[in-house]
């Protein structure tokens, strides 16, 4: 079973109805002992940083799910999801994530060069250049676009950026490090390619 | 590279697809699920719902509709039509909507729009509006194109995402249905004033049609219904002739 942490952050219809499509047992959950049970867990999230991570603080649900991680549990953390497992966001403020990958959170439009033309935040379908072929990608090629929504992104992950995509600047779109993995664009928003990485984390 | 989207647009009423000319003329075409189905596999990037029914049975067939239809399509869903409150945007995002389009809901209480960016994200929330030529000057229409509000369109623009709106869809009344090319003329008035997506919606008649439209930077995405409803244009072919034309396309299953 996967377990989705419902921690009061976005819409779950879509995840939980990806996961069912694709014949896989799921549950979305804020009890204690259905994580702990589960055999693989996704963060999901929409929103804003600060106020979701300490969502994750003061229901006790984010040191669960890091325990569940350093046990070797597959974790998978969708777009705020993504982010809130790295170890700290600028967005208002400076903000403390689960720290779980290294890297940070920082606004996409310091970044781009205005005479661009270059909308934020960054929605729609982009593509995929690869950088480290993991298990959760196996089903995908290099060029298969996937959709993103987001005005914030990750930098500095270093040797746990697993794909990108370019919006005037390289945009993180997944990380992973052993067991824990996570997607800035939406999978379950992104027809049968994001479908392909869901059963993917299935099969990890 | 991020894509130009294509967005095929079904106008539900009692649970089933209906498209006008101008407005006017419904007629019935087929089952949105089956549709949203065949638009999807054909390579759609995003699905729009508008809800043209009056009666509380007709809405409750269409949220029907929409959960059957986001049970078993993984691409954005936006919905609009009846759009009032922050409840009607509870509602359709229970049965799955990714976004919702407010329209007159907005123009009578524009504060909507601040409310549910703020507690559903900008992301959220899809600024839909009606325009056509009065005097020379774009006006914003209301109640489905039928009432000229006398409202400014650049600045109810520029207003709805000052309050928070994420994306704009424009229709121009004027090209709507005359399958004679998107008002081009209008989208960069418009593009000129916002810095949020724009999604252009009203007059496509062919293939080059689009090719045209996406020579203008400020679009982002082509909105249509009779076209494809009537496959006039398979959304498949028109993808391949874009991306032929240099217009960065998303085409499944072609890299």
């Amino acid at each position: 079973m996967i377990a989705i942490v419902d921690y009061g952050v976005g819409n779950l219809f879509s995840l939980a109805g990806s996961l069912s499509f694709l014949g896989l047992p799921n549950q979305i959950t804020a009890d204690p002992e259905t994580l702990r049970q589960a055999e693989r867990i996704i963060l999901p999230g929409v929103g804003a940083f600060g106020d979701a991570a300490e969502k994750l603080r003061a229901s006790g649900l984010g040191e669960l799910v890091c325990r569940e991680a350093e046990r070797g549990k597959p974790l998978l953390g969708i777009c705020l999801g993504m982010q809130l497992l790295l170890e700290k966001s600028y967005e208002y403020g400076e903000h403390r994530g689960l720290g779980l990958i290294p890297g940070e959170i920082c606004p996409l439009e310091a970044d781009l060069d205005p005479a661009a033309g270059l909308k934020v935040p960054h929605i729609g379908w982009n593509s995929l250049r690869i950088r480290k072929k993991e298990p959760l990608f196996k089903y995908v090629e290099e060029g298969d676009h996937v959709y993103y929504v987001h005005s914030y992104y990750a930098k500095n992950c270093g040797r746990d950026t697993l794909v990108a995509s370019m919006y005037g600047v390289e945009v993180t779109g997944a990380v992973g490090r052993d067991n824990v993995y996570g997607t800035q664009f939406h999978p379950e928003k992104s027809g049968t390619v994001g479908l392909s990485i869901l059963r993917a984390f299935s099969e990890l | 590279m991020i894509s130009k989207r294509i967005i095929p647009c079904l106008d539900v009423r009692d649970g089933r697809v209906v498209k006008g000319r101008n407005f006017l003329g419904i007629q019935d075409v087929a089952d949105p699920v089956e549709l949203a189905r065949l638009y999807n596999e054909a390579g759609a990037d995003e699905l729009v719902f508008y809800d043209i029914t009056a009666t509380v049975e007709g809405r409750g067939l269409f949220t029907d509709v929409l959960r059957d239809v986001a049970r078993q399509i993984f691409i954005p869903l936006t919905v609009g039509g009846g759009i009032n409150s922050l409840e009607d945007f509870d509602r359709v995002l229970k049965c799955g909507a990714d976004k919702v389009s407010v329209n007159s809901g907005a123009i009578r209480t524009p504060g909507l729009i601040d409310q549910a960016a703020r507690r559903y994200g900008n992301q959220c929330v899809v600024l839909s509006m009606d325009v056509k030529r009065v005097n020379g000057r774009f006006h914003v229409f209301s109640r489905g194109g039928r009432e000229d509000t006398g409202m400014d369109a650049l600045d109810w623009a520029a207003e709805g995402q000052d309050r928070g709106a994420g994306e704009l869809v424009v229709n121009s009344i004027d090209t709507d249905g005359v399958k004679d090319g998107f008002d081009l003329e209008m989208l960069d008035a418009v593009a000129a004033r916002v810095s949020i997506p724009i999604i252009a919606s009203g007059g496509a008649g062919n293939m080059a049609h689009f090719a045209e439209l996406f020579k203008h930077p400020g679009v982002d995405a082509g909105l249509a219904a009779s076209i494809f409803h009537y496959g006039e244009v398979a959304i498949g072919d028109l993808k391949d002739y874009l991306a032929e034309a240099g217009v960065p396309m998303r085409r499944p299953g072609r890299r």
